[in-house]
């Protein structure tokens, strides 16, 4: 028994873990320090915007920051700090300054929904579809085709992803004139009953498609690129040639040798293309009017609602270092080496 | 122990670039990529650079969003200010922020990948966990919120955060780099003969990857063209009102898309960021064909 407790807890996916959780910890810290010790932090300017435009005494106006802010200001400042770590791991992130104090979690769970459904999909066909065509133009490497789509990505890759949003939006919107964007604002029509009903589900897919395909468009470049080049390296691998002299069919040998050994080194990009998806969602929904957490962020960057901001902050951060988690594990499944040391 | 001098060892270093500049210019001119990536630079920077001396500066008049004319190529904005005018005066600073902002984020990584990569251990540890944690940050939120927190007073100062934050992904790639060019010959050679990590970093590391780290400067570039831009797009970056950024966000807000007359006026910004991208990805693959002599062969 102790054994296996201690197999697990040398083993790959739990480290990761261990490893996830610390970086979650320290984002948490470094967001309680820039609301509580930067010189002109929220809390105190918000104590000074309660005492000029409300003429409020300044013990009530503290008392008013505590509540908003859920640190208790009274407290020396580790404890609000220990405070303030338990409170985040029980989901009470503060209260709105607007919306008569609607808690931030309840804000997040109406908007975070949307975004990763729409930031996972497209990350999803991205990478499957670049993976593919990536492949495929690999084996095709020298031809007209490869060419191609190898100069097509690196155009994709370098124009920024709301220029992207905007195009669609000037082509289709108004230049064709065959999708009515301003009917497609928000996550769904107003005339559906939101529920598991084919009306509403059609609605959500509508609204949602052509952020969708701005997150595919602007990455699948990236992952095309990548993958053209570590399918290349695989090929030239002396166990690619044993396996052609054994006489093994080409497709046995693309599935079995050359997908496994040239999607590795891949994964480790997951990362950044997360993160990266993660902070165009702010554009791009602000532009297809998504009611995602990205536009949420931008509302309350434009009203100072210090607590959502640093709520929404917080939440998108740690949504990409689970994913980033989930694809550590991912890579652990496929390559034993990771595992075994 | 003497050492020839630092710029004897850099020069050497590009040497072999002068040796055969003819072969590579050779190169450059079959690979039409390349060179029409290095064209489009230098017509930013001339426009940039010469353009003001011709085109007088964007002034307001009544004469608001005009179509495109002979006297107006883009047409007028909500100001009546003429937009080409715009874009060649928002070109130079563009420029600047881009290539500081490219420069300093090569410098932090190539010294910070270079110590976790040569050192390794205990150092390497640190540099990379907080290089993980900056990676696990999405970024425009994080300037966002910044952004409301400081106030950016002047490019450098949004220049030098950009990059406080921007290096993981570069200095990952030089780590990299290091680790292997630390355990060849020349390197345990040198540490033989007595000099010290810094030297050596200096001497014998560096000289080595500095065709890439010229390339990364252009890769960075890009990434900072990307983050102004959306920032000002924003409406972050005040301080600038002829930035494409801040055209772009006037222009669409003021609802140009759904008047076909203003049509360049959106096109005008999405053209110039669009074609500065895709001229400094090109560059830097001039800067590889130029450099490594491998592209060149095809292999």
């Amino acid at each position: 028994m102790s054994a296996k407790i201690r197999s697990i807890l040398k083993s790959y996916a739990f480290l990761r873990l261990i490893r996830a959780i610390v970086i979650i910890i320290v984002v948490i810290s470094i967001s309680f320090f820039i609301v509580r010790l930067m010189p002109g932090n929220p809390v105190d300017l918000y104590i000074v915007y309660l005492e000029t435009t409300y003429s409020m005494p300044y013990q009530q106006a503290k008392a008013m920051a505590t509540a908003i802010f859920g640190v208790n200001l009274n407290e020396p400042l580790y404890k609000q700090y220990i405070e303030y770590m338990i409170n985040v791991f029980r989901g009470n992130l503060g209260r709105s300054m607007f919306m008569n104090g609607m808690p931030v979690i309840k804000i997040i769970a109406q908007y975070l929904p949307w975004t990763v459904f729409t930031v996972g999909t497209g990350l999803l066909i991205s990478f499957i579809f670049g993976i593919l065509i990536g492949m495929a133009i690999a084996y095709r490497r020298g031809g007209i085709l490869d060419s191609i789509i190898t100069i097509l990505s690196s155009v994709l890759n370098s124009v920024p992803n709301y220029i992207i949003a905007m195009l669609l939006i000037i082509i289709f919107g108004d230049y064709l004139g065959v999708v009515p964007f301003s009917m497609l604002r928000g996550a769904y029509s107003s005339n559906v009953i939101p529920g598991w009903n084919i009306p509403f589900i059609m609605s959500v897919i509508q609204h949602a498609i052509f952020p969708i395909f701005t997150y595919v468009i602007t990455t699948i470049g990236g992952w095309i690129l990548l993958m053209r080049g570590s399918t290349i390296s695989v090929l030239g691998e002396d166990y690619i040639t044993v396996a052609r002299a054994r006489g093994l069919p080409e497709s046995k040998i693309m599935t079995t040798y050359v997908v496994r050994n040239a999607i590795l080194p891949i994964f480790t990009n997951f990362t950044i293309a997360v993160a990266f998806i993660f902070s165009g969602s702010v554009l791009v929904e602000d532009i297809f009017v998504y009611p995602g957490i990205g536009l949420r962020l931008l509302q309350a960057i434009n009203q100072r609602d210090y607590p959502v901001m640093q709520g929404i902050f917080l939440i998108i951060t740690i949504a990409v270092i689970t994913a980033n988690y989930l694809a550590d594990v991912l890579y652990g499944l496929l390559d034993p080496r990771i595992r075994v040391k | 122990m003497a050492r020839t001098s630092l710029r004897k060892t850099y020069g050497k270093a590009l040497s072999r670039t002068k040796e055969n500049l003819i072969e590579a210019f050779h190169a450059l001119v079959e690979d039409k990529l390349a060179m029409s990536g290095l064209i489009i630079l230098i017509a930013f920077v001339l426009m940039g650079l010469i353009g003001p001396f011709f085109i007088p500066p964007p002034t307001p008049s009544p004469n608001i969003y005009a179509p495109p004319s002979l006297q107006h190529p883009f047409g007028t904005d909500f100001q009546g200010e003429d937009i080409f005018a715009k874009i060649v005066y928002g070109t130079i600073s563009m420029l600047i922020i881009a290539f500081v902002t490219g420069i300093f984020i090569t410098i932090i990584a190539v010294l910070l990948g270079s110590i976790a990569g040569y050192f390794g251990g205990y150092v390497d540890n640190v540099i990379m966990g907080l290089a993980d944690i900056l990676l696990a940050i999405p970024q425009l939120p994080l300037f966002l919120i910044l952004a409301v927190l400081v106030k950016f007073l002047n490019i450098i100062s949004l220049a030098l955060l950009i990059s406080a934050l921007s290096w993981p992904t570069a200095a990952r790639a030089f780590r990299s780099q290091f680790l292997s060019l630390k355990e060849r010959d020349f390197v345990e050679a040198s540490r033989l003969l007595g000099f010290n990590s810094l030297e050596i970093i200096v001497y014998d590391l560096i000289p080595n990857i500095l065709p890439y780290i010229l390339i990364n400067v252009v890769l960075n570039a890009v990434y900072a063209i990307y983050i102004v831009t959306s920032l000002a797009y924003l409406g972050i970056i005040p301080f600038e009102s002829n930035n494409w950024g801040i055209m772009l966000y006037q222009a669409w807000a003021f609802g140009t898309i759904y008047n076909k007359r203003t049509f360049m006026y959106i096109m005008a910004p999405i053209g110039a960021i669009v074609f500065l991208q895709l001229g400094l990805l090109l560059f830097s693959r001039a800067l590889e064909v130029i450099f490594n002599p491998r592209v060149r062969t095809g292999e």
